[in-house]
């Protein structure tokens, strides 16, 4: 019987892919309960619906387009599926969420070449395209605790970053932590994102410099801003909207984020900066979702930022 | 507790053999020896076919500056010089040696004492280990009395010795400080001597607490030797990793380790020394342990040079049934064996069975820019970025980011999620740069 003969080295860490992106899957688990508790029925429809519609469409085109083999075992379109939902609310119609999935799978990754290609964040590109297109349906956001069986005939209210802009209302703080208010349908409960995200953390799935240095930009601005009168208490900013979700969960994705420590840290400092902006002077109420498609263009520049090499000068 | 402060990777130790003590291979029927088993020029043979040779005889001469002495290592008569295939199937020239009864060179020590003092001069002891043919013992094989002469402009102050065995599953090492402590000890004073150094560091990684427990004893009566327990991570043996780590002293890209003030030497090199300087004994055996998941009996072994390493294997049974890969050395930087027909030298430090099951490689993905292989890059490279520019033969990008300073340790390609052959084409772009600085140069 022949011997193999391969160079060195002879035996691998047996990660995977599939078990990153399975991880990633784990820690979104707590926020989606919460999300189903609070909006019911919605959570669960539009959340399924945007994971089946990511998976085919992902499958649909290896196939059809670029007859290449099927790819969608690496799970990385149910993640896209599930982010993509987690920034949607829960009463959005399930047509809605088809071309949403759509346009994320198909423009946002597929069109680049397919996983690690892609310049922008699926989830998000499929977000912003539906805010621009459908505002009005986009912006509706049911009100949580209405019971289970309510999904398009859910009862909608303002979020808590809009009554903030609008009538300077801070919001419980209760309600923030567990997710007893109104948004898009995984940004709700600030404790189950960050159960999500120190389960990444612990498993190496993400590192700290992005999280922590988007989190201190934006307690430090915002501090600043209060300090001046202008706008909320950054505890505040830090529960609400999609914050700890992106910065947890959308902002550490692997292809679109840079790969130095250095760069990760200039993105997530840009990150915060750009949301709190938006937040405090632009028209939307929330700036997440835009912060970081813009980081994420200027991440192949940031690439460009080489590693601390041992024996440099 | 210290370590390397730049990447790095836990593989699993797998050190089956760590409680197995060394035994003797039997001497064989007829033994091979290479005269090539160092880094540098073959040596010269010496002997003519038909002379009778006695153990620790000199058959073949060093060959320029880099290149080391050759012994025989049996009692016999030479009956051909002549070229073998390795068991990477390559071509190399040997001597073969019929072997007949066991007599020994008159001058080397055989009577099993221990023989603490040492007296030599410096040069004295340089010279003697020079003479016995030792290289370094850690898989390197770089004549040890060159490194002991390190350039004069660098000012030596300490001695590290290495007994890290970061690679999984090889023991000699581990088993050589336990069961040879006091030899080892006696070999470090004696090196200490030959560079004119008060200290002496002793890196051993934390999973060897009784090797360390047994050196800390000796050295407790012993000036300037510090025993120093690491902490668990691999390539911590590479040479500059464990400067770092004893000392915090940075080896500069491109400049040699002596320029930090220090000179490395693995701990079964310093048992070598022992041996050449006190007893007379060249380099004529190697410690080397057997090991595989499957094996009934994993080993370690005290073996001849130019012995077969199937005689080796065949003291615990043989190789298993269902091994898929053979392993010269560990499975992060070892060589995969075409077959056991091969015999020892002096960089035999273990053979490694992989089954079947586990030797094939894990088909690859596309790379999804976690930054891992950055992450684990202990010289602080790119290997992503390495592997993508070797792909588009862009040579003169990757000697820009140092590609030379890879010393092909492997943790980018165990690491990565997405299973790429990233150390293949880094390799690959090395070589490439390599020949082109030589041609530059010329």
């Amino acid at each position: 019987m022949n011997k193999l003969i391969t160079p060195a080295p002879h035996i691998h860490s047996g990660d995977s892919v599939t078990k990153r992106m399975g991880y990633v899957i784990l820690a979104l688990l707590p926020a989606w309960g919460i999300s189903i508790w609070q909006f019911g029925l919605g959570a669960l429809a539009v959340t399924l619906i945007s994971i089946a519609s990511c998976v085919l469409f992902e499958f649909l085109i290896q196939r059809f387009l670029l007859k290449r083999p099927n790819s969608t075992g690496d799970l990385s379109a149910v993640v896209t599926g599930l982010l993509l939902a987690f920034n949607l609310p829960s009463n959005l119609p399930f047509w809605i969420v088809i071309i949403g999935a759509l346009v994320a799978i198909g423009i946002g990754k597929m069109s680049f070449g397919g996983i690690g290609s892609n310049p922008f964040n699926p989830a998000l590109v499929g977000r912003v395209f539906l805010l621009i297109s459908f505002p009005a349906q986009m912006t509706s956001w049911p009100l949580a605790g209405q019971g289970f069986a309510h999904y398009m005939d859910a009862e909608t209210g303002a979020t808590p970053l809009a009554q903030l802009a609008s009538q300077g209302l801070s919001p419980d703080l209760m309600d923030l932590l567990i997710g007893r208010i109104g948004g898009s349908l995984g940004e709700v409960s600030a404790i189950a994102l960050l159960v999500g995200g120190l389960f990444l953390l612990a498993t190496g799935t993400i590192r700290y410099y992005i999280p922590v240095s988007i989190m201190a930009t934006v307690a430090l601005f915002t501090g600043i801003l209060h300090a001046c009168g202008i706008g909320a208490d950054p505890l505040t900013h830090l529960l609400t909207g999609g914050l700890l979700l992106g910065a947890l969960f959308m902002a550490t994705d692997y292809a679109t984020s840079p790969m130095t420590k250095l760069g990760q840290v200039i993105y997530g400092i840009g990150i915060g900066i750009i949301t709190v902006l938006i937040r405090e002077f632009g028209i939307y109420p929330e700036g997440m979702s835009f912060a970081i498609l813009l980081m994420n263009a200027v991440t192949p520049l940031l690439n460009h930022l080489t590693p601390k090499r041992f024996g440099g000068n | 507790m210290k370590t390397f402060k730049i990447g790095g990777v836990h593989p699993h130790d797998n050190k089956l053999a760590a409680g197995r003590r060394f035994e003797p291979v039997p001497l064989p029927k007829e033994a091979i020896i290479q005269l090539n088993q160092h880094i540098g020029a073959p040596a010269v043979p010496v002997v003519e076919p038909g002379e009778e040779v006695k153990v620790g005889q000199l058959i073949a001469k060093a060959n320029g500056f880099v290149s080391a002495n050759i012994h025989s290592s049996v009692s016999g008569k030479v009956t051909k010089i002549d070229e073998i295939i390795d068991a990477w199937g390559a071509h190399q020239p040997a001597i073969f040696i019929e072997v007949e009864g066991d007599v020994w060179m008159p001058d080397i020590d055989i009577s099993g004492k221990f023989k603490p003092t040492c007296n030599l001069s410096a040069d004295e002891i340089k010279r003697k280990i020079a003479d016995a043919g030792i290289v370094g013992l850690g898989g390197a094989c770089f004549p040890t009395h060159v490194k002991l002469n390190p350039p004069k402009e660098h000012v030596i102050d300490t001695l590290i010795v290495n007994g890290v065995e970061c690679e999984p599953y090889l023991t000699p090492n581990h088993r050589l400080m336990i069961e040879k402590g006091e030899e080892i000890m006696v070999g470090v004073q004696i090196l200490m001597r030959a560079l004119g150094v008060d200290t002496a560091l002793i890196g051993i990684e934390c999973n060897k607490r009784d090797a360390i427990e047994e050196l800390e004893r000796i050295a407790a009566r012993k000036e300037g030797i510090r025993i120093v327990p690491l902490k668990m991570k691999y390539p911590q043996g590479g040479e500059k990793q464990l400067i770092q780590a004893l000392t915090g002293r940075e080896v500069k890209s491109g400049q040699l380790p002596s320029s930090t003030g220090v000179v490395v030497q693995n701990v079964a090199t310093v048992f070598a020394v022992y041996e050449a300087v006190q007893l007379n004994k060249p380099l004529i055996e190697m410690y080397m342990s057997v090991c595989g998941k499957e094996m009934e009996q994993n080993g370690n072994f005290r073996a001849r040079i130019g012995c077969s390493v199937n005689d080796v294997v065949n003291m615990i049974g043989g190789m298993p049934e269902v091994t898929g890969k053979i392993i010269a050395g560990g499975p992060m930087m070892g060589r995969a064996m075409i077959h056991l027909n091969t015999p020892v030298t002096k960089r035999t430090t273990g053979i490694t069975f992989i089954s079947q099951k586990s030797a094939p490689r894990f088909a690859s993905s596309p790379c999804i820019r976690c930054g891992r292989c950055i992450q684990a890059c202990p010289m602080g490279l790119e290997p992503y970025l390495l592997y993508k520019k070797a792909l588009q033969k862009d040579w003169d990008f990757m000697e820009a980011h140092h590609i030379m300073d890879c010393m092909e340790c492997g943790c980018c390609t165990f690491t990565c999620p997405s299973r790429q052959p990233l150390l293949d084409f880094v390799r690959l772009g090395k070589a490439t740069v390599a020949a082109n600085i030589r041609k530059r140069k010329s």
